[in-house]
């Protein structure tokens, strides 16, 4: 059961008019935590919204816990729990009011005086939602999302506009989420987002998913990793060659500026100084770059992540 | 840590899923008592609800602004006051309430929850009704203070209220499900303010020259304080004549709404 998919997408294509938001997208979400990663306008919103039902795709198939999200939304909607990505809230109801008022439509929700605290909205309980600031209405949306226990939540941009203290609380709450069996389905233009929550990460652009699997299997797929270092200029990068691994490269970039390619690890870190010390060169500026999200999303595209 | 190797553990958590709708009528209660109390705190939704009607009421009854033709003013006023208080709650507070919470994105929002839609406009059309019941109390109380005497029948005085009340729903539905927020909200009060005029609310439609009177009769609110006044001011059977009148804007105005109304 558990890795059944809880999101399958197939040749998703929606149009909105003349223009196409999303554009045949394929996306196999399993449990655990999905971020869908990509720049403004990518489709990401289209692609959550059409899981959650809103829309209807002019092709393709969505299936949501083994629903269709339109056809089946009276079954699937007390199983999800939804994010949106702003408002969703009367603007003159209580915080706590509100929340307790969509604990109260569904059969088994969480304890909601509990809910408030750990997401530190205990203390504007009794502020109207138009009152409250923008992070304090993001988390009550999340807690909207998931105060009915469900066993898939969509958070669309959850951290967008948060102060780092309320964005690791956001993160704290979605992996105790995923501790306890929810799945939790995620968008997001924060790379280090997605690197830090996410199981699986699918990379969307202009409507298509150009790249899906772990961090660490995107960020490995990418170019090599690097290590650079700056010395004195002409030093002997044959010699250093045959000091490293079988698979590695070595080059000066420009002069007394070298980089060194290949399985960049302690072993390789220790041979690199030891060459160093052999020759009496003093790598200055010594830095070892691992390749993030953000390089194999400009590699893939061609475009900055955070357009 | 891919999740094919790190399974994430089930059972006893916090979060540990246990999904389930309420049942259907708790669901409906719950709503319809948070959109109660959204209307009564709402002080714009208050001046429309409560403050205009008593004030009209109390202002024509003690002074003789307008001529009311026989009898006690309070006779012919208590109808047409209560005329207006359906349409400020069904008609009016409705279609502002509405027309900003999909501005807003709680009709969004609900649409995911395990509320259906047909539970949330049932929802919205009981709270509709209990803030009614509660104006209808008020008119009456200050009516009775300031000396009115009602007669007729109480089948046909409810029939007429709940045929004003369906007319005024589906207009401002449909004024809320296809304007702007911001729209709806000036022409929802326009036109309240013109009904109001010419409604036959405390201005009577004898008043205006008698080609306008064939028109302003058709509206629906004409017909509603038309129709109450027949009956308890002057102890007239049923009404059929207004409602029929107030059926067919019912019918249309829902029908309308139900068809082109945009939840977002």
């Amino acid at each position: 059961m558990r890795n059944d998919p809880v999101v399958q997408v197939c040749g998703l294509v929606k149009r909105y008019g003349g223009k196409t938001a999303v554009d045949g997208l394929d996306l196999v979400a399993r449990a655990g935590i999905t971020a869908v990663l990509g720049p403004n306008g990518a489709g990401k919103t289209t692609t959550v919204e059409s899981c959650e039902g809103y829309c209807r795709p002019d092709s393709g198939t969505v299936r949501v816990l083994g629903l269709d999200p339109v056809r089946e939304a009276a079954a699937l909607r007390p199983r999800i729990g939804v994010m949106l990505q702003s408002g969703g809230v009367y603007s003159g109801a209580r915080a706590d009011e509100m929340l307790r008022h969509v604990a109260r439509l569904h059969a088994h929700p969480l304890d909601v005086a509990a809910l408030t605290e750990r997401l530190g909205l205990g203390s504007c309980g009794r502020t109207p939602y138009r009152r409250l600031s923008g992070g304090q209405q993001q988390r009550l949306a999340l807690a909207m999302a998931v105060v009915g226990r469900p066993e898939l939540v969509f958070l669309d941009e959850p951290t967008a506009g948060l102060d780092p203290q309320a964005r690791r609380a956001t993160w704290d709450l979605v992996r105790d989420l995923r501790a306890d069996g929810v799945s939790v389905i995620l968008t997001t233009h924060h790379m280090d987002e997605a690197e830090q929550l996410a199981d699986d990460v699918a990379i969307i652009d202009a409507g298509k998913v150009v790249a899906q699997g772990s961090p660490e299997e995107l960020c490995r797929g990418g170019a090599e990793n690097t290590l650079r270092f700056s010395g004195r200029p002409g030093l002997d990068v044959t010699s250093l060659l045959k000091a490293l691994p079988a698979d590695s490269t070595a080059a000066e970039l420009t002069p007394g500026s070298y980089r060194v390619g290949g399985k960049i690890d302690p072993q390789l870190l220790a041979t690199v100084t030891t060459w160093c010390a052999q020759h009496g060169v003093m790598p200055e500026k010594i830095s070892v770059e691992r390749h993030t999200l953000e390089d194999v999303f400009l590699e893939l595209t061609g475009k900055e992540l955070r357009g | 840590m891919s999740a094919g190797t790190d399974t994430p553990a089930t059972g006893g958590g916090t979060y540990a899923p246990r999904p389930g709708a309420a049942p259907l009528p708790r669901m409906i209660a719950a709503q319809a008592a948070l959109e109660t109390r959204m209307l009564l705190r709402n002080g714009e939704q208050l001046l429309l609800t409560v403050v205009i009607p008593t004030l009209l009421l109390v202002l024509f009854s003690a002074v003789d602004i307008v001529d009311t033709g026989e009898g006690k003013a309070v006779d012919f006023l208590a109808p047409g006051i209560l005329a207006l208080a359906v349409m400020s709650t069904a008609f009016t507070g409705q279609a502002i309430a509405t027309g900003f919470e999909r501005r807003y994105g709680v009709l969004k929002r609900l649409a995911v929850s395990p509320l259906p839609r047909w539970g949330l406009m049932t929802a919205k059309t009981l709270s509709v009704l209990v803030t009614e019941v509660l104006q209808v109390l008020l008119v009456t109380v200050i009516a009775l203070a300031l000396g009115w005497s009602p007669h007729g029948n109480p089948l046909a005085v409810l029939l007429l209220l709940v045929l004003g009340t369906a007319a005024f729903s589906g207009l401002g539905l449909l004024m809320a499900g296809t304007l702007k927020a911001e729209a709806t909200l000036a022409a929802a009060n326009l036109v309240f303010l013109l009904l109001l005029v010419g409604g036959g609310v405390v201005v009577p439609l004898d008043e205006f020259p008698q080609a306008a009177q064939d028109v302003l009769g058709l509206l629906p609110i004409s017909a509603l304080s038309g129709g109450l006044r027949d009956v308890l001011q002057h102890g007239a059977g049923m009404p059929w004549g207004d409602l029929a009148i107030l059926a067919v804007w019912a019918v249309a105005g829902l029908a309308a709404a139900g068809k082109l109304f945009r939840w977002e």
